[in-house]
């Protein structure tokens, strides 16, 4: 019984609580502010190195070497070292207004690069999974290689890979959290800060809902768009 | 040229082809008139869909010239894009754009690889699918379709590009018996217009009622080639009236 209580007291005090509240919640909107900026960022620039990892022809060779230097790079590195990189090293560096960006954007571009290289992948895997004869039947109507990419493999590609880019997108969301440690005032190094000076865990209670709060709708999101394709294909194959 | 009315409209000359070490296509030599139709005929990897492959240059051959309205088509420098333009092709599983509507399917080429503004392009799209019956179908997606249906647009789908040659890769192999007539019938009708073809298939009655002549390939070699009445009746090569035999064997079995 004493236990039960300590744990209650130490996590779920509704006083440290309503105490945390409020900071966690503008700490919270920072995550939220660098998921959706890194978000954007990822689905573009992740589009564009699958593409050029995907380009015919000896003269892209230096080009198709870059993009996969790059994606084994950032898939291979934690994020956390990548922030730290980025967030102190670039400051360091003291070129321009490189060096001058706030502690949000090092971590918006930590995310941006080290999601980019997953997202690369996964935009790969789409474009793969194309049937060649649809590249085949859009070249022999005389449409350009650019074209056929644009109008009939990437809109393909990208409807598929929707399911596992929102999973990489909830990993993204998680990981703002990470990447606070180089000194973003966001929810979880808010929520630290609560907890180191109350002597107590509510905070962090605080800041783990809001994510799973964010969280939940994109899983069960992902999970319509799955279903739904399945009966698509299922009625297909009628 | 094309107005030199000597010159065929098609010519391969010596054409031979490898897989790998497999050789595919032996020294074909071929030539097809303007406003002609040759049936290619012969068992499954006789070569007929790669050597049709290899007149749109999907497919590239390591030996010998292709030459299709004067433009040699084996020429490394050839503009292929230019090329495809006039060279429609149909394949076997009518491989349409899941992802558009069939007027999508039949605008997007014009608009995009030959410039033609929007309105025009749709109209020219839906003239063609009521000219197959199937303008009600236009905002559908190509599922929602039959084979034959499918397969009827995605010939249209070739022939919005206002092509001068049509390529078709046994288009009625994978559709249902009673489906293959109405695409038939289409391919007919191009063949009374006068369109140039060239077309690889299976069905022995149809080419031998639309082909102007009918070339025997076996094993990545021509090794026949006639007006359908001799090649049908009275085949010179043993092969071809081995093969003749197990088609129509099986026909009446059907």
């Amino acid at each position: 019984m004493h236990a039960f209580h300590q744990v209650i007291h130490a996590f779920f005090n509704l006083h440290s609580f309503t105490l945390a509240m409020p900071d966690v919640w503008a700490g919270f909107q920072v995550n939220l502010k660098m998921m959706v900026i890194a978000e954007g960022l990822v689905l573009v620039l992740a589009l564009a190195i699958a593409i050029v990892r995907g380009l015919p022809g000896r003269g892209a060779k230096p080009l198709r070497a870059l993009a996969i230097v790059y994606t084994d790079f950032f898939r291979g590195t934690p994020i956390i070292i990548v922030a730290f990189i980025v967030g102190f090293g670039l400051p360091g560096l003291q070129i321009g207004f490189v060096s001058r960006l706030s502690f949000v954007t090092y971590g918006i571009i930590a995310l941006t690069l080290v999601y980019t290289a997953y997202v690369t992948e996964v935009y790969r895997a789409g474009i793969e999974a194309v049937h060649p004869s649809q590249r085949a039947a859009a070249r022999s109507l005389g449409l350009s290689y650019a074209q056929t990419m644009r109008y009939i493999i990437v809109p393909q590609a990208v409807r598929r890979v929707v399911p596992p880019l929102l999973n990489d997108f909830v990993g993204l969301q998680k990981d703002t959290a990470i990447v606070g440690v180089i000194g973003i005032a966001e929810s979880a190094q808010l929520a630290q800060g609560f907890s180191t000076q109350n002597g107590d865990f509510p905070s962090y209670i605080v800041a783990a809902v809001f994510f799973i709060l964010i969280t939940i709708p994109l899983a069960r999101f992902t999970d319509y768009i799955v279903a739904q394709r399945e009966r698509r294909e299922r009625a297909q194959a009628f | 040229m094309n107005g030199n009315g000597s010159e065929p409209f098609v010519t391969i000359r010596g054409v031979s082809k490898w897989f790998g070490d497999l050789q595919v296509l032996n020294k074909i030599t071929l030539e097809v008139d303007e406003h002609n139709v040759v049936c290619l005929i012969g068992a499954s990897g006789s070569g007929k869909s790669t050597l049709l492959r290899c007149l749109n240059r999907l497919e590239l051959v390591q030996e010998g010239e292709i030459v299709v309205d004067g433009q040699r088509l084996t020429d490394p420098k050839i503009d292929v894009n230019a090329l495809r333009k006039k060279i429609g092709i149909v394949f076997q599983a009518y491989n349409l754009f899941p992802h558009m509507t069939v007027l999508q399917n039949v605008m997007l080429a014009p608009r995009k690889a030959r410039n033609v503004p929007r309105d025009e392009a749709e109209w020219a799209a839906r003239t063609l699918l009521s000219r197959i019956g199937l303008e009600d179908k236009a905002d559908e997606f190509p599922d929602r379709l039959s084979g034959g249906q499918q397969q009827r647009v995605a010939i249209v789908r070739a022939l919005a590009m206002e092509p001068k040659l049509m390529l078709l890769d046994e288009i009625t192999s994978a559709l249902d018996p009673q489906l293959v007539s109405e695409v038939l019938a289409l391919v007919r009708d191009l063949a009374d217009s006068g369109m140039t073809m060239i077309i690889a298939t299976h069905e022995m009655g149809f080419a031998r009622e639309c082909a102007d002549r009918v070339c025997f390939l076996d094993d990545g070699v021509i090794l026949e080639e006639s007006v359908p009445e001799e090649i049908f009746t009275s085949p010179r090569e043993p092969r071809t009236r081995e093969f003749l035999a197990r088609v129509l064997a099986a026909e009446e079995l059907a």
